[in-house]
């Protein structure tokens, strides 16, 4: 079953095309890297999949259910209590964090599903101490953003996505903002994720780990997907470009 | 006269000074967010007369919009003119403050970092959860400074009800000064607007220990 389908995705900003045919789908409990040079349309295209950005064609549609249509012209939104549902379906964990400063890691994870979801209270606290001891952060439910580390804020970002139960989670990035010992951790919390079949797409630079983690590597640039397949085609890349980017790593 | 009953004298229009002070914030705290909302519309025509609303507002004295307020219906519509000062005098100070709260809260508003709505839009809150529940309290934190200094002013310019001769404690003390030919009067009015000043200072400090437990 797949969970994300996106059809002939057009963005640009101005005049300027910045992502040009897209196409894209991830089955229940795939893991998906997207992999590429700045600038060539990765996080965009994460934007437009979480409608933080809004697409100007083509198609965008979780499980059943249409965020965007294609029109043929272009593309047209579904209605405002549509997407509302649409975004249940989705969780996504930015570069840098974005917790709520105010609020406790606790309340950063509870508010939403409360809030929004209407679950009890009761059980949002249950799930999300239960996600913090995953996440290795039992002890600091009471503390505040700012006096966490990179990695501990990213672990409660992680979990706050988690909380909401989504059938897919994004990534952009997550360890873009941290030091090599602080990636090692979210690495290990997103391969932990994997393993319990969790689907996931994952905008990284971070290539061996997206070779191990990933079921499936899309290589873009210039707003194109370049190449996509098996893992193994970051040790084995077929195209030009993608062999001239890898080099960079090796 | 003395100096006890110069001061006693005074301090029954205190009451007055402190009916502008706190009714003028209880008016315009909350239009001044208004209008910063307005400010930041999606219609430009609402974005055009706010911003001429703000210009106006701070481009003239708020001696003259008291004039304005208290006899413009008069001289416009030929209304009569209200022997309730009390009501003219809020209204124009409201108006005022609105103006200069709207600014503050918009430079509050524009500094909370983009990633903010965001992380709420993928969660699912809606604009109002977003403005109320995430950015809110994080701009009340960071204007609390520039409130702090508009709330001193505030306090100051109780003085120019005055010019609608309601009767506040300056106005008392101006009285005072004329009957007796002395300036005492202006001495105590000044020791009064500094002695109140020290207790916003420290109100307002209180309030922002209050905010510092995030960062």
């Amino acid at each position: 079953m797949n969970i994300l389908e996106i059809e002939h995705l057009r963005k640009q900003f101005g005049d300027r095309e910045v992502l040009s045919d897209i196409s894209l789908s991830v089955r229940e409990g795939q893991v998906v890297s997207i992999i590429g040079p700045s600038g060539s349309g990765k996080s965009t295209l994460l934007r437009c999949a979480t409608l933080l950005e809004t697409m100007d064609g083509g198609s965008l549609k979780y499980l059943d259910r249409y965020a965007v249509r294609d029109t043929g012209s272009g593309a047209e939104y579904a209605s405002q209590a549509e997407l509302k549902a649409v975004r249940s379906c989705f969780g996504l964990v930015f570069q840098n964090f974005n917790l709520f400063p105010h609020y406790t890691v606790l309340k950063n994870i509870v508010e939403a599903p409360i809030l929004i979801q209407k679950r009890s209270k009761e059980e949002a606290l249950q799930t999300a101490r239960e996600l913090l001891a995953k996440m290795g952060l039992s002890d600091r439910e009471d503390a505040y953003p700012y006096q966490l580390s990179g990695g501990q804020q990213q672990r409660v970002s992680i979990a706050r996505a988690l909380a909401m139960s989504p059938k897919i989670l994004f990534f952009d990035e997550p360890t873009s903002a941290l030091d090599p010992e602080l990636t090692g951790e979210i690495l290990k919390v997103i391969r932990a994720l994997a393993a319990e079949h969790m689907t996931m797409v994952i905008v990284t630079h971070e290539m061996a780990f997206a070779r191990d983690v990933s079921d499936h590597v899309i290589f873009m640039d210039g707003g194109h997907i370049v190449e996509e397949g098996e893992p193994d085609i970051i040790t084995n890349p077929r195209h030009e470009r993608t062999i001239q980017f890898l080099n960079r790593f090796n | 006269m003395t100096l006890t009953s110069m001061i006693l004298k005074m301090s029954e229009g205190l009451g007055r000074t402190c009916a502008i002070f706190f009714l003028t914030l209880l008016f315009s705290l909350p239009l001044g967010l208004v209008v910063a909302a307005l400010r930041r519309s999606r219609f430009a025509a609402v974005r055009m007369l706010t911003r001429m609303y703000i210009s106006l507002l701070r481009g003239t004295p708020l001696m003259l919009q008291l004039l304005v307020v208290a006899y413009g219906p008069f001289y416009l519509f030929g209304m009569s003119v209200s022997r309730n000062k009390l009501v003219p005098t809020i209204i124009a100070f409201a108006l005022n403050y609105a103006a200069y709260f709207a600014e503050i809260y918009r430079s509050g508003i524009e500094s909370i970092p983009q990633g903010q709505y965001e992380a709420a839009s993928v969660l699912g809150y809606s604009r109002g959860q977003t403005f109320f529940r995430i950015v809110l309290p994080q701009v009340v934190k960071r204007i609390l400074p520039s409130i702090t200094n508009e709330v001193i002013t505030l306090v100051k310019d109780t003085s120019l009800a005055f010019t609608l001769a309601y009767m506040e404690m300056f106005s008392i003390g101006k009285q005072i000064a004329n009957s007796q030919s002395s300036f005492m009067p202006f001495i105590i009015a000044g020791v009064f607007y500094y002695v109140m000043n020290l207790v916003v200072a420290f109100v307002m400090s209180r309030f922002e220990s209050a905010m510092a437990y995030y960062r």
